[in-house]
């Protein structure tokens, strides 16, 4: 995988997908959900910048650094908000 | 008031002490703390407000807190004194944003300032106040740092209240709709905060509003407000939250003062932090768990060893005013009532509170120390399959030690569908009050023969059984039962910190305090009505012993006669009329079958689970034909079905209490009343299949 910080470099990837040690960035989020209006609020706004920390012994779910904090969420609760790797 | 994990409750704790009263918010049954805060020369109320991340709520919990907030609580408060994580600021000045567009008075305790020590950048009060609007009071609760301070600064605010100032950079369009939407509520005799209003607005579709659900009137010019943005692209919650992070991220580089002048490390390159040293270990794919089952191991350990000689103190004390009580009296009804009845109530609930102040003592430093979070993190993907989550941890392990915390500590679930399977599955964790049962049998069958390693592993068994019960009663509930929407899981993990003296003093204070309030006084009431139900009505007086009277009289009861009643029920279980007695006496309180089995095998009622006497009689006891009435196979089935039924008259009220219905505490009673039946008969069952019964 290439580290590139220019944004032409992104590359969509589902919560599922994501592995650790990975960074993505919150590309899109869906407005009319619950769901991404509490991720935001969380911190995942459009633009932001996160790192995949840790994931679970069993698979599920995933610790993520977040502006600065921890915070883990379940990947298959997070569709409603689109992210690309960096 | 602030975000959760913020430093809220040792703050609190600091400033109002032993003051506390724990409530409910009415009609609610969210926990209301109150406490009094002396100033310099006054004394004023202090509530403490459940942490939340944002108003718009989703749980009960954020409502309410939401509530209070917006003043729409019947008594505004005064002043709101915001509670800043000085480690995240970003996050935390978000939920400041929401709160400070009401225009109401605040000001900003500063915390875990200590933690930003050797770190490159440090916070500066004085900026941050000039931001922000308001008096910012560095403090570091624990050591009582900055304390008085903030006491001066609180009495200075009451006094000349400031109301924070706040930019945020929303798009003009917004702004004029919001405008002429404020304007038409006003007419309409509304009174909205701009925002309020901008809420409302740009409130997600699968949200609506709080005006539109509450004013259906309104309904029509809020859509109006609302398709006007769709038509420009504006009709976009995200311009909301984006706005409030660009705010907080503006603020916070303006209160950030570098120390040193490092050049700004890449983040790949960052040292990792102690948290992620500790979390190496501690949420490691393989010492992780194993450290989290040895945890909880030690937990159980612990009470098993350290709360039974306090108990055992507590019960010689009780013994000894029963004795003196008895000697000084005539032998006579009240005598009867007082010590059979009352004393032995008392004693019987008070015998409980050495083991729930040792596990609260455990709860509170695993929360305080961040621990609690990696367990539920761990745990997550297990208790997540069957509906629950990964802190439905919480209410479950609080539950080993009552379940009435537990049902309470449900709360924390955030919706309600989550929160009610959690609630009825929390009473098949095994609380303190099945331990004398697993005590009693344990010594009298287990211990003997196999020796104390084989006791120790047969009390934890007994506790594991409750939780491996309850994944899939859990599951059935929540795929079957019970409908409703879900909640996402977001569960923040805090940095590790050193757990506070005072804050787990506190704790165990004050689920001291409500277990003898609550479970307690049920309790002994409840031995009285039992006392009552085995005292009449009066037997003839027999020859022999008072031990043989006794009997005698329990027989010739209402109890006895009972239990005679329904023997036959429990015979497919290997259980008399004298087990399906005390089965009945143990309706109320499942501990009380200790000293039930006492008077039934003829050793009067103050027969404990270290009663060496209970033990014998145990053992020696026959059914009519001669054959040993306990077999190892019998008591395991008696312990199996106290592991699982709901004898708890106080656990069926709380959760009617939570759940706001007899419905689901009936329904809890019966389906953990059949699940014990059903095992118990199981057991019985296979043990006469293979020869042993």
């Amino acid at each position: 995988m290439v580290q590139l910080e220019s944004p032409s470099s992104a590359q969509a990837i589902r919560f599922v997908d994501l592995r650790q040690g990975m960074t993505a960035r919150v590309s899109a989020v869906d407005e009319d959900c619950l769901v991404s209006r509490r991720l935001q609020e969380m911190g995942f706004t459009i633009g932001t910048q996160f790192e995949v920390v840790k994931v679970a012994p069993l698979g599920d779910p995933i610790e993520i650094d977040l502006r600065g904090y921890r915070i883990c969420l379940r990947r298959l609760e997070c569709d409603c908000i689109s992210i690309e790797l960096v | 008031m602030g975000n959760p994990n913020a430093g809220k409750t040792t703050l609190y704790n600091a400033l109002t002490g032993a003051s506390q009263k724990v409530g409910n918010y009415p009609g609610v049954t969210v926990e209301k703390v109150t406490g009094k805060l002396k100033l310099a020369e006054r004394t004023v109320d202090c509530i403490d407000i459940p942490g939340l991340y944002t108003l718009n709520a989703v749980s009960e919990d954020e409502r309410v807190a939401a509530e209070v907030v917006s003043s729409k609580s019947v008594e505004p408060a005064d002043l709101f004194v915001y509670v800043l994580d000085a480690t995240n600021l970003e996050r935390n000045l978000f939920l400041f944003s929401q709160i400070a567009e009401f225009g109401r008075p605040m000001m900003v305790a500063l915390t875990m300032t200590d933690r930003l020590a050797g770190k490159p950048q440090s916070v500066d009060p004085a900026r941050l106040a000039a931001e922000l609007g308001v008096d910012v009071i560095p403090v570091v609760a624990f050591k009582d740092r900055g304390i008085a301070e903030l006491k001066g600064a609180i009495d200075r605010n009451l006094i000349s209240p400031r109301v924070p100032s706040l930019s945020l950079d929303i798009p003009t369009e917004v702004l004029e709709e919001v405008e002429v939407l404020r304007d038409r509520l006003a007419r309409a005799g509304i009174d909205a905060t701009v925002g309020e209003t901008r809420a409302e607005l740009l409130a997600p579709s699968e949200a609506p509003g709080l005006f539109i659900s509450e004013f259906p009137e309104m309904k029509e010019a809020i859509e109006e407000s609302r398709s006007r943005l769709a038509a420009v692209n504006l009709l976009r919650p995200s311009i909301d939250t984006q706005a409030r992070y660009a705010w907080a991220k503006a603020v916070q580089g303006a209160a950030l003062t570098p120390l040193r002048d490092e050049p700004s490390l890449p983040r790949a390159k960052k040292a990792p932090s102690r948290t992620d040293r500790i979390d190496a270990v501690l949420t490691h794919r393989v010492f992780g768990l194993a450290i989290f089952t040895f945890v909880m191991y030690l937990v159980f350990q612990s009470i098993y060893t350290f709360a039974t000689p306090v108990m055992d103190l507590i019960d010689g004390a009780f013994t000894a005013v029963k004795d003196g009580v008895s000697s000084r009296l005539p032998d006579n009804d009240f005598r009867s009532l007082l010590v059979d009845g009352v004393l032995n109530g008392i004693g019987s609930a008070l015998v409980f509170l050495p083991q729930i102040l040792i596990l609260f003592f455990f709860i509170s430093i695993l929360e305080g120390t961040g621990y609690l979070a990696r367990a539920a993190f761990l745990m997550d993907r297990l208790l997540g399959w069957c509906g629950l989550n990964g802190r439905a941890f919480i209410p479950l392990l609080s539950s080993f030690a009552c379940a009435i915390p537990g049902v309470m500590a449900a709360r924390v679930m955030p919706d309600s569908r989550s929160r009610l399977v959690t609630i009825l599955v929390a009473p098949l964790m095994s609380c303190s009050a099945r331990l004398p049962v697993y005590l009693l049998l344990i010594s009298t069958f287990v211990e003997p023969q196999l020796g104390p390693f084989w006791a120790g592993v047969a009390l934890f068994g007994m506790h594991l059984l409750g939780l491996i019960v309850a994944i899939p009663v859990a599951y059935f509930l929540n795929r079957k039962m019970i409908k409703g929407s879900r909640l996402h899981f977001a569960l923040e993990l805090p940095p590790y910190q050193w757990p506070k003296f005072r804050d787990v003093m506190l704790a165990m204070y004050g689920r001291g305090k409500t277990f003898v309030q609550t479970a307690g006084t049920i309790i002994a009431a409840m031995s009285v009505v039992i006392w009552a139900l085995s005292y009449y009505p009066r037997a003839p007086i027999i020859e022999g012993s008072d031990a043989a009277q006794q009997e005698h009289q329990l027989q010739q009861s209402f109890l006895g006669r009972a239990g005679k009643v329904i023997e036959p029920v429990f015979v497919p279980a290997g259980f008399d009329w004298r087990i399906s007695t005390a089965i009945l006496s143990a309706f109320p309180a499942r501990e009380t079958v200790v000293p039930s089995l006492g008077i039934i095998f003829s050793l009067g009622g103050d027969a404990d689970a270290e009663s060496v006497d209970l033990r014998k009689k145990l053992r020696e006891s026959t059914w009519p034909d001669g054959r040993p009435l306990f077999t190892p196979w019998v008591a395991a089935g008696l312990m199996v079905f106290f592991a699982l039924c709901a004898q708890c008259m106080a656990t069926l009220a709380a959760v009617k209490r939570e759940t706001n219905s007899w419905r689901w505490a009936a329904f809890m009673f019966g389906y953990m009343t059949l699940l014990a039946y059903v095992a118990a008969v199981a057991i019985h069952q296979v043990a006469r299949a293979l020869g042993q019964g």
